[in-house]
Formats: structure tokens, sequence, C-alpha cells
């Protein structure tokens, strides 16, 4: 038998996250495309603490502007979108993905994809936090003159979960289910939220194995740049059963490199904790100048931008509006800064990472005001060599590879020699 | 002391990032406490019902290099949030014993984080102001918000503080909302009288002191202005927008000013001419003022307006001011500023109303090409228009 034969036979699930999340986000954007033809009502939403499980009741097809925004960066189509944008008056200095969005809309609406995306019904803005939400869905209401309904979500300022917070949060869902039944013409319906939410909690169960896994040394897989892959369906098709079945097959490929130990590189030399979203159109070429360090990512907090479940939490089909509103309120982007730095922090200690890396985007300030301090406080206080750089999540022109390049070589040179000298 | 003696006197105060009149005042009570107030809208309130001393935190106006604050924010930030944690970092505002950031964008919030980490002996608070304007539950969560500072400036203080006491600030604060109001209604109707920096001025200083010394300074000057003989100017009225929250340079509104601009309304020191109408000064003074944020607020891009659309009170005030035109100032890289001046000026285009766009930022030295781009704009609204 030849070596690929056995290969074969020792990776059955070999590329089973990333082709099955292609076919899912092709057929979710074909049903997008045709949502017109059947009078499909569609729903505009962000990703953060999304409320997906309260729509679905309703069939509403969900479009999130985010993921259009990344995808056009992945493509590389974003930089053109940006410039459509600052023609017709948006600053060189405020949000890419706003401005990719604005200029897609612009150019006609067809998505990263190819697909034609349908106009928006409901413009649900749930803020969680990051107030730049508003003001692009203030925009979209004024380009595509529709009404724009707003579901407001404190902030965890408090750093713990608060139950006037969650409250107001269930009490405001309440009080957009006629508006809803009125666009949609369906009742809401209890039983069929519930049923909604249990299939939510089967996929985060197993996408929290999955995360979990990073724990093994080597770590199976990248958790920031695979995961980013990985973490798709959880957030935009939660609360369908095709979710919960994309999970079971995708931990099917990771166990397998768990009994075989193998990880995303050759040979795992560094572990990193990553924060911050990825530079979108120069992804590969990121990953490139990590991995050319042996760096695996072990644990990142762009895979909780959507939701956080790693302390506990699930949607619970038993208290469903008030486990979605918990997960409004503990989505990453909603934490406090101290919380976000405590997190990281216990991250490098349960994922035994040997350094954090900061990616600092400039168009997302919710992420980046204040993540210098962060780099502070983990090489003073903790002193966990930290690394911050800077670019951009959808604006090529700020990806300065050379710069970059310098930065992260002396940074992992220095550890590495570290290591030599401590060993 | 003459009223332009005295204007120049609070400018003084104002340009001194040693905040005086807060070492004045704490020289004076021992142990009183000093409040904080990042802008845009703060309850002055509730810190002044507790017996403390509110005080506006606007930055520190070009008045200090940001070298500190560097290692803690990026330089893709506004002036205002780096030089406010300047000031801290360089130990000015050790005098403060609380300190409130309220949810106007997220540079603000994260702000408010670094200041909690960096600054363990002050209290900081993140207040949330509702953003579901049209909710019923969001009065109810707005009015718990408030007792949540009420109770966290309790705490501060070591005693208890009365809805009596709330009631008593909040008719005083109506009193210097009204007084600002007619400062405004002057430079409005005659601004060859009292200009816009003048105002400006005028009402800054007052966040910087008791609100019981700023009303007879207020009363004092309106006084002042109205004896003042100043022959009529031909002006080209304008509404400047934009700058709520960090502060222009005093410089670039004289610099506006002296081009020919009159600035009949603005968004300058907001704070104080937040509400449209008076808050209740009986029955329950939080649930009056959770009531006045949520129904009698004037628009501002920091705050969602609700079902109703920003843009349309925006039109109403052009129409109502009876303007030549609109000035969209905004701080570099603040983002509510710069994402709503799309927005209007796409609504501007559609009316035929003329505009003109720029940038500033609090360190600004040169305001030549402002001044040239402000003149080109007063001529092509006086001859073409
Ligand atoms: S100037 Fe703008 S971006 Fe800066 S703190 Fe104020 S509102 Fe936020």
């Amino acid at each position: 038998m030849d070596q690929h034969h056995t290969d074969e036979q020792k990776f059955r699930f070999q590329g089973t996250g990333r082709d099955l999340q292609k076919k899912l986000l092709t057929g979710w954007y074909d049903r997008l495309e045709s949502a017109a033809d059947d009078g499909r009502k569609v729903a505009y939403l962000f990703v953060p603490g999304n409320v997906a499980e309260f729509l679905r009741v309703f069939d509403f097809e969900l479009v999130f502007p985010e993921v259009n925004a990344l995808q056009c960066g992945v493509r590389k189509i974003s930089g053109d979108l940006i410039l459509k944008a600052e023609d017709i008056g948006y600053s060189p200095d405020v949000c890419g993905y706003v401005k990719n969005d604005i200029g897609m809309m612009l150019a006609g609406n067809t998505g990263p994809s190819g697909h034609k995306l349908p106009k928006p019904d409901l413009l649900l803005c749930t803020y969680c936090g990051c107030t730049t939400f508003i003001k692009w869905f203030e925009a979209l209401a004024h380009f595509y003159d529709v009404p724009l309904v707003m579901l407001d979500v404190p902030y965890m300022r408090s750093g713990e979960l608060g139950k006037d917070d969650r409250d107001y949060i269930t009490a405001q869902l309440k009080e957009l289910i006629p508006l809803c039944e009125k666009i949609t013409g369906k009742k809401f319906d209890h039983d069929k939220l519930k049923t909604i939410v249990g299939h939510s909690r089967e996929a985060e169960e197993i996408w929290v194995q999955m995360l979990h896994a990073a724990k093994h040394r080597p770590s199976p897989f990248d958790a920031y740049f695979e995961a980013v892959f990985f973490m798709a369906p959880i957030y935009v098709l939660r609360g369908l059963p095709e979710c919960t079945g994309y999970y079971r097959e995708a931990m099917k490929e990771i166990d397998e490199r768990i009994e075989h130990g193998v990880g995303p590189i050759p040979e795992e030399k560094v572990r990193v904790v990553i924060e911050g979203p990825p530079p979108w159109p120069h992804f590969r070429a990121f990953w490139e100048m990590l991995k050319k360090w042996g760096v695996c990512s072990v644990a990142s907090s762009y895979s909780k931008v959507g939701g956080f479940w790693d302390h506990g939490f699930r949607h619970d089909p038993d208290r469903p509006l008030e486990s979605i509103a918990e997960y409004c309120l503990t989505c990453y982007t909603n934490l406090s800064l101290p919380m976000r730095t405590d997190l990281l922090r216990k991250y490098a200690e349960e994922y035994s990472a040997d350094a954090i890396l900061i990616h600092s985007v400039k168009s997302c300030r919710s992420f980046s005001v204040g993540q210098a301090d962060m780099r502070d406080q983990f090489t003073r206080v903790w002193d966990i060599p930290t690394l911050l750089v800077e670019s951009d999540l959808a604006d090529p022109r700020y990806f300065q590879a050379a710069q970059l390049r310098n930065r992260i070589d002396a940074f992992f040179e220095s550890l590495e020699h570290k290591r030599l000298v401590q060993a | 002391m003459t009223f332009e003696e005295q204007l120049e006197e609070y400018q003084r105060i104002i340009g001194d990032v040693s905040f005086p009149t807060v070492k004045k005042w704490k020289e004076a009570h021992p142990a009183g406490k000093v409040v904080g107030m990042f802008p845009v809208y703060t309850p002055y309130e509730l810190a002044h019902a507790a017996g403390m001393l509110p005080v506006g935190l606007y930055g520190a106006g070009g008045m200090v290099e940001i070298d500190h604050a560097d290692s803690r924010i990026q330089s893709f930030v506004c002036s205002i949030a780096r030089s406010t944690l300047e000031l801290g970092l360089r130990e000015l505002t050790k005098d403060f014993d609380v300190l409130w950031f309220t949810s106007i964008c997220d540079v603000a919030r994260n702000l408010s984080g670094v200041w909690e980490t960096n600054f363990p002996k002050q209290a900081v608070r993140y207040i949330h102001y509702p953003q579901n304007m049209g909710s019923p539950a969001a009065r109810t969560h707005y009015r718990a918000e408030l007792r949540e500072l009420v109770t966290m400036l309790e705490d501060a203080g070591g005693r208890k503080i009365t809805d009596d006491a709330i009631r008593k600030s909040i008719a005083l604060y109506n009193e210097q909302r009204r007084l600002c109001a007619e400062v405004y209604e002057i430079k409005r109707n005659a601004p060859w009288i009292l200009s816009t920096y003048e105002a400006y001025v005028l009402i800054r200083v007052g966040t910087l002191m008791p609100v019981e010394d700023h009303i007879p300074i207020l009363r004092s000057a309106i006084a002042s202005i109205g004896e003042r003989k100043r022959p009529p100017r031909d002006f080209v009225r304008v509404i400047l927008e934009g700058s709520f929250c960090e502060q222009p340079p005093l410089e670039l509104l004289k610099v506006l000013e002296e081009s020919g601009c009159a600035i009949a309304d603005d968004d300058l020191l907001l704070h104080t001419r937040w509400f449209t109408g008076e808050v209740p000064e009986d029955g329950d003074p939080l649930g009056a003022l959770a009531s006045a944020y949520i129904d009698t607020t004037r628009y501002s891009s920091v705050r969602h307006y609700g079902p109703r659309s920003r843009k349309a009170e925006f039109l109403k005030k052009i129409r109502e001011q009876n303007v030549d035109g609109v000035i969209f100032a905004a701080p570099k890289f603040c983002e509510p500023a710069l994402l709503d001046y799309v927005l209007f000026k796409d609504e501007l285009e559609k009316a035929g109303i003329a505009y003109l766009g720029f940038e500033y930022e609090e360190k600004m030295g040169v305001f030549e090409s402002i001044r040239t781009q402000a003149e080109t704009f007063v001529e092509s609204v006086m001859f073409f228009s």
C-alpha cells in the first residue's frame, strides 16, 4: 500500500469542516437570492449577539452585513467598494466594513459570491457592543428607505450579567413580536421557538468541544485562522438542524486529527492567543507570516465575536427568550475592556500559550481602543510576552506587509532566543 | 471687571489644564468629592444632589503633548480621548473621585475601561443610555440605571441622597439650562452683539464650577450683553454641526465668525441645551430625568433617535433658524460625526442648501486653510444663492 493510500485511510474526514461549510454557506446565499421570488421576508441584523432563533420563528431569511463585508475582504474586492463609499463622502477614517457594505449597495448589492442580495424588509439593529452598528443601520435605513428597529443591549459595564439588563432585552423581544408578525404574516409560536433554541444548544455543545480541543498538544486546529471558518455556521445558521449536523461532521475531522497527533502546521513550536479580527484581504499572507515560526493559535477572541459559550452559557429551550437575552449580553464585543483583558490572560493560562498576539484594526474602535493598554497589562503585570501589530479588517491600504513581517519576525525570534537561553 | 475682562478670565480658566477652580473647591470642601463628566450629556443633577462637584471633562484642548497616553491608546483615535487620558496619566485629574463616561461611542466606552484599569482609586462608571426609544421597557431600564448611579454616589460620599435633594438640583439645572437658552437666543437674533466664541466661553466655564456660582454669572452676563452697543453686521447665517463631543479650538470658532459666518445654532456643549423642555421639578425625580432623556432630548449624533428621524429634526432646525447654510466641523476620527455627515449632506443636497465640511483636532495650530474655505463659502452663499 502506498503512503498516499495509507493517509487516505487515516484521514477520512480531512477537509470536511471546510467543504461542508462552503456548501452550507452557498446554500444560504442561494436562498437569499431567491427570497424575493417566493415572497420570503428578509431581516438584516449583525452577528454579535444575534437573535437568529427569534427571527427564525417567523421564517425570516437572515442577512448579516459584516459577513458580506468580510467575504468581500477575503475575495479582495473590499478595496474598490470602500472607495465607492468614500466617493459619496465617507471619511477614510471610518469603519471599513460600513464602507464596504455601502459600496456594495451602491454597486447594485451583488454579494461577494456573485449572488444578488435581497433588500431588507426589517432592519434589526442588534446593538451588542458596537456603537457603529447603530450608525451603520441608520445609513442603511437612509439608503433603502426602510424602517429601523433597535434591539438595545446594555454593555457589560459592571462586569457581570445584570437582571435588569436581561429583563430589558426580553421585554424588547416581546415588544417586537407584533411587528414581525405583521411583516411576515406568521404568528409567533412559542413551541417553535423552543425547538429552534434546542437546535442551537446542540450545535453549541459541539462547538465548545471543538474550541476546547485546542488544549491538546499539538493543537488539532488553529483557533484563529481555522476557527473563523468553523465558526460561520454557529453564527449565521444557528437554530437550523443543518447547523448541528455541520458540527457533528466537522468534529469528526478534529477528533481524527487528535487521534493522529496532527495539527494545522507540520510542527507546533509556539502556542499563541490571538486578539482582534483578522486582516481579511490579506488573511493568507498574515497566516503565512506566523506559520513560518511554527505558530499555532490555541485560543482567540474573534471566534467569540458573535457569542460566548466557554463559561457554560447555552441557549435554553426552557427559558428561550431569557437565554437569547443572555446570549446578546455576553458575546465578546459586549464585554467590558477589563473583562476582555482578564479573559485573554486566562486563555493564555488554560491553553498553555507562550504569548499573546494582538491584531489591532483601525476600522473597529470597539475592538482596538484600549488594546495598547491590554498589551501593557499583559507584559507588565502578567509577564506574558505580547505583540501588538496594526492593520485593518477590510481596508487593504492599511496592510503594510514588510513592516508587519519585520515586527512578527523580531518578536518570535526573541521568543525563540529566550527559550534557548532558558533551556 | 468689565464683561469683556470677565470673558478673558473665563477663557484663562478653561485653558488651564490644572483645573484651578476644582482645586479651589477642594480646598474649601476638604471632604468634598468631585465627579468628572465626559461629554456629551451626563446627569449633573445627581452629583449635585450628592453635595459633590460635577466637572466637565473635555480633554486638554491642545494644551498638553500626548506622551504617556500614546502607549495606551492608538493614534487613530480622536484627540479628546487621548488627551483626557493624558491628563489622567499626568496626574492632573487626581482631584477627581468619580468619573462618568456614557454610551456615546466605542471610544468613550473603552476609555472608561482603560481608566478603570489605570486609576483604581477613582470610581468609574460607564452609563448606558437607552437606544430603543420606542420601547416602554427603555424607561424602566434607564430609571434603574439612574438609581445605580445614585447608589454609586452614595457609596462614594458616604451619605444618602434624598429625592428632595435631587428635585432641588433639577430645579437649579433647569434654571441654568433656561439661561443658556437665553444666551443662545441672543446670539441667534443679534450675532453682532454676542459671538458664538463668547457664548461658548461663558457657558463652558460653568462646567468647571458649582451651578450656584454659574447661574449669577449667566444672569449678569445677559444684562451686560443687553447693554452692548454694536452696529448690525452682514452675516451668512449658518448652523455648526458635528462638534458635540471633542471641543473645536477656540480659534476655529473665531475664524469662522471673522470669515462672515453667524452661527445661529450649534451642537457645542450640548448638555446645557440637551432637553427641549424643562425637567419636571415634582414627583419622582429619577423618573423625570429618565422620561426627559427619552422624550425631550434634542437630536444628536450620539443618540439613536428612535422611530423619529434625526435627519428630519436636522432639517427642521435649519428651517426654524432660517439659515443660509451648514458648516460640518467634525473631530478627526470621530465616527458618530463623520458617519452622520454623509446622511446630513445628502439631505442638504436634495434640499439645495449650501454646506461646507472639514475636520479639526484639538491641537490644530494653523487655520488658514479653513479661513480660506470659510471665506469662499460665505462669498458663494452671499453672491450666488
Ligand atoms: S470625539 Fe467622537 S469618537 Fe471621540 S469620544 Fe467623542 S464621540 Fe467618541
